[in-house]
């Protein structure tokens, strides 16, 4: 017998070893539900695969009595352009300053520190401030993403550009490389992967400023929806919008891989850089 | 190739704070020689590479190429190439090596389309054939093995028509077979493109066989009380006839650590 350290599973195992715990949750999940449900009808904590089904079935398929949308898409769309007008902003800013700062050590020198002091104001402390200036509309739900997202973007971007081999710096410099085109042509292409990796890694927290705004002060939007029906303890609701709000931020990420590795296959092989 | 100093060094000195790396150094070098540089490690020999290319600058002395002092950032007028991390990892073989007349020929976008970007091809792929590289000009850095990337990184550094040809080290991590592919390589190119060669190496027997005049960087003087306070100089200064059997004895013994390294 091998030691566990060197037991790797083959790949039908792999598949059913990462399958076995959405299972078992699964189950465990339907079991207490029928159980809470067989004790009292108008259980509202655990709520069955049916009842969610119809609570979103209505919100997603029928029009809003009230307002005519539909309330599920409507939910999506404004939550979806609001994060991804967010993070675009966020990607751009933080792309351009951390380049700026990783490459040039006189944009460095004030750059820098001012970064790592605003990375670490904590963005939900300044929401307020975003309220009073900019409103309780569209811009100050972007404007916390961005904040809160930017300065991360920022910091690894300049990391990125601070890790690029100085040889290769010195090379295009042989060549005949103006400041310009070092930039243009050897930092900003070896930086783009970067950045995708670091948007990938930041719409987690993207989505947490996204729901927190919504909260706080919005008339849509799942953020919005899942606080609003908390009051009607409709877990019905809420469980299938956190699953949604799951599933969409897991396709984002994959969505974002994919791209990565068509784009820039050259950054993702074995071997060196 | 004319009798006037082509490179030359006037009581060229290099310091770090207290720490002295270089001293005294007074050398001058014609234009198509092929210098080899040796040394235990940490002597200065880099330093001295570094000078060349303007990425360091003398403390005192002057440094001169054509009588001007060496512009003190790395330009078009001296090639390199490094150990490793000399291509760039995002572009393809031919895209690295034309991406030199591309920020010739295009300040703004340093991008080159259409008609223009044929003809630098052409060129390019004349350079690499030459460099035996011309069955893989479609793969990445990552694809090729460490002597297809080194011989990469010499036509790199070659398209732009340098005087001068700075290798620091360039061989040091490739198995012998292939250094000796390459030691062919670098000789032919040395010839044909009238180069004037300066070498860092580890190898006394590369050192050798490579050079036209090998140089050695040690300590002169030395305070076992302060071991920084005296810099290194070119002790050995050698013209060579290709011969590895000709290597003096006590040179031999000076780079024995050097070899078992």
């Amino acid at each position: 017998m091998k030691r566990l350290l060197n037991l790797t599973p083959t790949k039908p195992t792999k598949i059913f070893l990462a399958l076995l715990p959405f299972i078992i949750l699964f189950f465990v999940y339907v079991f207490a539900s029928d159980a809470r449900l067989a004790e009292n009808a108008k259980d509202k904590l655990l709520p069955s695969f049916i009842q969610m089904g119809e609570s979103i079935n209505h919100l997603a398929f029928e029009p809003s009595k009230r307002t005519g949308e539909y309330v599920f898409w409507q939910d999506t769309a404004s939550s979806l352009q609001r994060l991804l007008t967010g993070i675009l902003i966020a990607a751009i800013i933080g792309f351009i300053y951390g380049l700026m700062s990783g490459s040039l050590p006189f944009l460095n020198a004030p750059l820098s520190p001012l970064m790592t002091v605003i990375s670490l104001i904590p963005p939900m402390a300044i929401l307020p401030v975003l309220f009073i200036v900019f409103g309780l509309g569209e811009l100050s739900k972007v404007a916390l993403i961005v904040i809160g997202v930017a300065p991360f973007i920022a910091r690894d971007i300049q990391q990125g550009a601070q890790k690029i081999p100085r040889e290769q710096i010195i090379k295009a410099q042989t060549l005949g490389a103006s400041t310009w085109q070092v930039l243009l042509r050897v930092y900003i292409p070896q930086l783009l992967p970067h950045l995708i990796s670091a948007v990938r890694l930041s719409l987690c927290s993207g989505w947490l400023f996204l729901i927190a705004a919504e909260a706080i002060a919005s008339t849509d939007g799942l953020g919005y929806r899942i606080f609003l029906v908390r009051r009607y303890m409709s877990m019905d609701i809420i469980l299938p919008y956190v699953a949604w709000i799951t599933l969409l931020a897991f396709l984002l990420d994959q969505l974002l891989a994919f791209t990565s590795r068509k784009c820039f296959s050259w950054n993702h092989q074995d071997g060196n850089k | 190739m004319t009798d006037s100093p082509f490179i030359q060094a006037k009581n060229l000195w290099k310091k770090y704070g207290d720490n002295v790396v270089l001293e005294r150094i007074n050398v001058s070098v014609k234009a198509g020689e092929f210098i080899t540089l040796l040394g235990t490690s940490g002597c200065g020999k880099s330093t001295f590479l570094k000078m060349l290319l303007g990425m360091e600058t003398p403390t005192s002395g002057e440094l001169l190429l054509d009588g001007k002092p060496i512009p003190s950032e790395p330009d078009q007028s001296r090639g390199i190439v490094f150990q490793q991390y000399s291509v760039f990892p995002h572009l393809n073989v031919l895209s690295n090596v034309i991406i030199a007349c591309e920020f010739e020929q295009s300040p703004l976008l340093g991008k080159l389309f259409g008609k223009s970007k044929k003809a630098i091809e052409a060129k390019a792929k004349h350079l690499l054939s030459s460099v035996g590289l011309s069955s893989s000009l479609k793969k990445y850095p990552h694809e090729l093995s460490g002597g297809m990337r080194q011989r990469l990184a010499i036509a790199q550094a070659l398209i732009r028509q340098p005087r001068v040809l700075l290798l620091d080290e360039p061989f040091g991590a490739l198995d012998p077979g292939i250094r000796a592919d390459m030691h062919q390589l670098i000789l032919r190119l040395w010839q044909e493109h009238q180069l004037t060669v300066f070498m860092v190496t580890h190898d006394l027997r590369e050192g050798f066989y490579l050079g036209t005049r090998l140089w050695v960087f040690d300590k002169l003087r030395h305070d076992p009380q302060a071991p920084n306070a005296y810099g290194a100089g070119i002790t050995y200064d050698l013209p060579v006839t290709r011969s590895v059997s000709e290597i003096p004895d006590e040179l031999s013994l000076i780079m024995k650590p050097v070899d078992e390294i």
